[in-house]
């Protein structure tokens, strides 16, 4: 099903957001405190890419970068290092015809259908305006361009003349996803789209996903805490810890073979339909502050067989020939 | 079992009804609801958007403002009847036998607060302690939720924590006075699979030890499995179908258990097209005569749009709403 080749590929890429002291600590600094601007490494040196038509996951804890890295590869935020590449091209060195290709190529569907959509502005509208400014079809032909995609996404095109309020959840997400697929994205990145859903709207939704996939090729970087999800759609899965892709490989290789003790941790954490009054094993510890991440590993505070090496050196990368990544010393040398 | 030695339901619900009065017409959003849960018992609240989980759990926090009300039931905690009494003696109740943990972090949370700020407040709301304890209660719980130094973390503002921080930040809010009944309205939904396992073990323990009642609200039916003892199956307003969870995930009566189970992602089918029910949540406003999910139901018959279902009672103790409930052997496993 995945065509091959490659549509977007990301190098080395981190992004870092700088937090300057505030008020506050600037007086306490006059006073003698030594409060000083902290950085947020939010993505450390991560590499991905995503063929055409390829579904790829992100997943890990809060705050461990996924968001982040999602607005690098939708060309909302800029990498601080490191480079992204659309259809082979560097997108730092590209022209702007390029550009404006992976503008309109890669588009993002946000968190929160709610506050994506402005509430003021009819639902045709919120679909039509971003394809008439870029001149995706003459003015006569809108109404059919845009009642098209409404039924493209399992809306009915009366509803165009709707206002936002006047959906439900799994309506206003359709709405999103068909404002998304206005321009013919090639790369849909979807951050957490189907989590304020019901399960049986979020069932239509997943569906809907699958079917466009099929329908027009279109590849998805799928962001999302929930594991059973991931597991049903994804093709490739990518666990992040505080910044960093520690896991990586074909989802269902993952799934029945952890490699890295913290993809073992999460995996064994997803709730499941048959896992009845469990007692929950949970990981130990506390989430460090991506403001002060641990030395070495990351994860070496939490991870039960962590060992003398993993608090001293970063863990190198490990790929195996079947396609898979682990960040982990167990799986490079040892952890002593 | 932790609910052994005590016959007293700490929560008990008898056909509690709240409606909405809008000038668009009555919104039955709660329309007929009975159930009880036990000390130290996990009762799991699932169902669609806009099926009256929330406004269940706001009608027990005495929580329903004009043109809401509730027309008709009753809600005893602890034996004590709580509708009909007035703000005044709620406010004895809430955030101290009673509390809840909302969807949403900011209803609980002021932005414009330290945390600490908010916590000792919400300590010395019920407990006349010095601000020294009230501030150690106050790490006690964010400690017990997972926070991360949470000494340091006291001093922060809402904004400052990501958005599972700050739900955690709730949930020791709710955890102060260890109240005998928590009603937790989705408060996992937006956070990863380790902290909700945290979240769930803490909430877990706490049931068992405290004897405190949960009624957990959620769209998750997998992790009502992990955590409930037994589940409530709501639509337009009503139950569906309740029991324990056992009989009710294995063995589903009420055709929209049954296809919400299937519209679950599971390992077994990747890739592969999940069952979904047909249609949207209907209008609460606009309900037709009969069975409420007679549009989108499979079973549907010409009965089942005229006359609504009463309660019925299976053999095995489940309470279900339903004209052509499903035979067992029926059942895909
Ligand atoms: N604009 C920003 N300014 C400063 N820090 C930021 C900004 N955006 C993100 N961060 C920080 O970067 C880190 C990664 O955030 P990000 O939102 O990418 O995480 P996430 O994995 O999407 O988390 P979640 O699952 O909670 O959505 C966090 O520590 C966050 O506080
Ligand atoms: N203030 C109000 N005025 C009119 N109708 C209301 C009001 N508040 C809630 N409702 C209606 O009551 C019904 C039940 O809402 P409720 O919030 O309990 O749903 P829910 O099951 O919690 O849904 P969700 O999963 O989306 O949180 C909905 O149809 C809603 O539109
Ligand atoms: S490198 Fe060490 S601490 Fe990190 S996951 Fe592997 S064993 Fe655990
Ligand atoms: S009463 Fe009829 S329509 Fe309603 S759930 Fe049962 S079979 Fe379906
Ligand atoms: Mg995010
Ligand atoms: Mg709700």
């Amino acid at each position: 099903m995945i065509a091959s080749g490659e549509l977007l590929r990301v190098a080395h890429v981190s992004k870092r957001f700088v937090k300057s002291v505030d008020l506050a600590g600037r007086i306490a600094n006059k006073l003698g405190a030594d409060n000083r601007e902290t950085v947020v490494h939010a993505v450390d040196n991560v590499d991905l890419s995503v063929a055409p038509g390829e579904v790829v996951a992100l997943v890990g804890e809060s705050g461990c970068g996924k968001s982040t890295l999602g607005r690098v590869i939708a060309g909302i935020h800029d990498p601080t290092e490191g480079e992204v590449f659309w259809r082979g091209d560097n997108i730092a060195t590209m022209d702007r015809a390029a550009r404006q290709a992976f503008t309109l190529g890669a588009q993002m569907i946000f968190q929160d259908p709610m506050s994506s959509l402005n509430p003021r502005i009819r639902a045709g509208e919120i679909v039509g305006e971003a394809p008439r400014v870029h001149g995706l079809f003459d003015a006569k032909d809108e109404d059919d361009y845009v009642a098209g995609l409404f039924r493209q996404v399992g809306l009915d095109p009366d509803y165009r003349r709707r206002f936002p309020h006047q959906f439900s959840g799994g309506q206003r997400a359709r709405i999103g996803i068909a404002r998304a697929l206005a321009v013919k994205p090639d790369l849909l990145v979807c951050d957490e789209s189907v989590a304020a859903l019901d399960v049986s709207i979020q069932a239509q939704v997943l569906n809907l996903f699958m079917d466009l996939r099929e329908q027009l090729g279109l590849a998805y970087v799928f962001i999302s805490h929930d594991l059973g999800v991931v597991r049903h759609i994804s093709d490739r899965i990518f666990v992040m810890y505080l910044g960093r892709v520690i896991e990586s490989g074909p989802s269902e290789a993952i799934f029945a073979a952890p490699r890295h003790p913290y993809t073992q941790a999460l995996l064994d954490n997803v709730p499941r339909l048959d896992a009845r009054k469990r007692s929950f094993t949970t990981v130990k510890g506390e989430i460090p502050s991506p403001l002060h991440p641990p030395s070495g590993c990351h994860f070496h505070p939490r991870c039960p067989v962590a060992g003398p090496r993993c608090a001293r050196e970063v863990p190198v990368r490990t790929e195996t020939p079947d396609g898979r990544m682990a960040a982990c010393h167990l799986v490079s040398g040892g952890v002593t | 079992m932790a609910t052994s030695g005590s016959t007293r339901p700490v929560l008990a619900v008898e056909n509690l009804s709240t409606h909405f009065f809008t000038r668009d017409g009555v919104v039955k959003a709660v329309d007929g609801i009975s159930f009880e849960v036990m000390p130290g018992e996990v009762l799991g609240l699932v169902g669609e958007s806009g099926s009256g989980k929330s406004i269940t759990g706001f009608s027990i926090m005495g929580l329903i403002d004009p043109p809401g009300r509730i027309v008709s039931g009753s809600i005893r905690l602890n034996g004590e009847e709580l509708v009909g009494l007035d703000d005044r003696a709620m406010r004895r109740f809430r955030g101290r036998s009673l509390a809840m943990v909302f969807q949403d972090p900011m209803m609980t949370l002021n932005p414009v607060l330290r945390i600490d700020t908010q916590m000792m407040e919400a300590v010395q709301a019920h407990e006349a302690v010095s601000d020294k304890a009230a501030r150690a209660r106050s790490a006690e719980v964010l400690a017990m939720v997972g926070i991360p130094s949470p000494e340091e973390r006291l001093s922060a503002y809402p904004h400052q924590f990501s958005g599972g921080m700050r739900q955690r930040v709730a949930i020791a809010i709710a955890l102060i006075h260890r109240p005998a009944l928590i009603i937790a309205d989705e408060p996992t939904t937006a956070l990863d699979v380790t902290i909700q396992s945290q979240i769930l073990a803490e909430m877990q323990r706490l049931c068992a030890e405290s004897g405190t009642a949960l009624v957990w609200i959620t769209h998750d039916l997998a992790v009502v499995a992990g955590l409930a003892d037994r589940v409530a199956v709501m639509y337009a307003g009503r139950i569906a179908e309740q029991g324990k969870v056992d009989d009710v995930l294995d063995r589903p009566i009420h055709p929209y258990t049954h296809g919400l189970i299937g519209s679950v992602p599971g390992a077994r089918m990747h890739g592969a097209r999940l069952a979904q029910i047909p249609g949207s949540t209907p209008s609460l406003g606009r309900l037709p005569p009969g069975c409420a999910f007679a549009p989108r139901c499979p079973r549907a018959d010409a009965a089942c749009a005229e006359h609504a279902p009463s309660i019925a009672a299976a053999p095995d103790g489940r309470a279900y709403r339903c004209h052509r409930p499903m035979l067992i052997e029926e059942v895909a496993r």
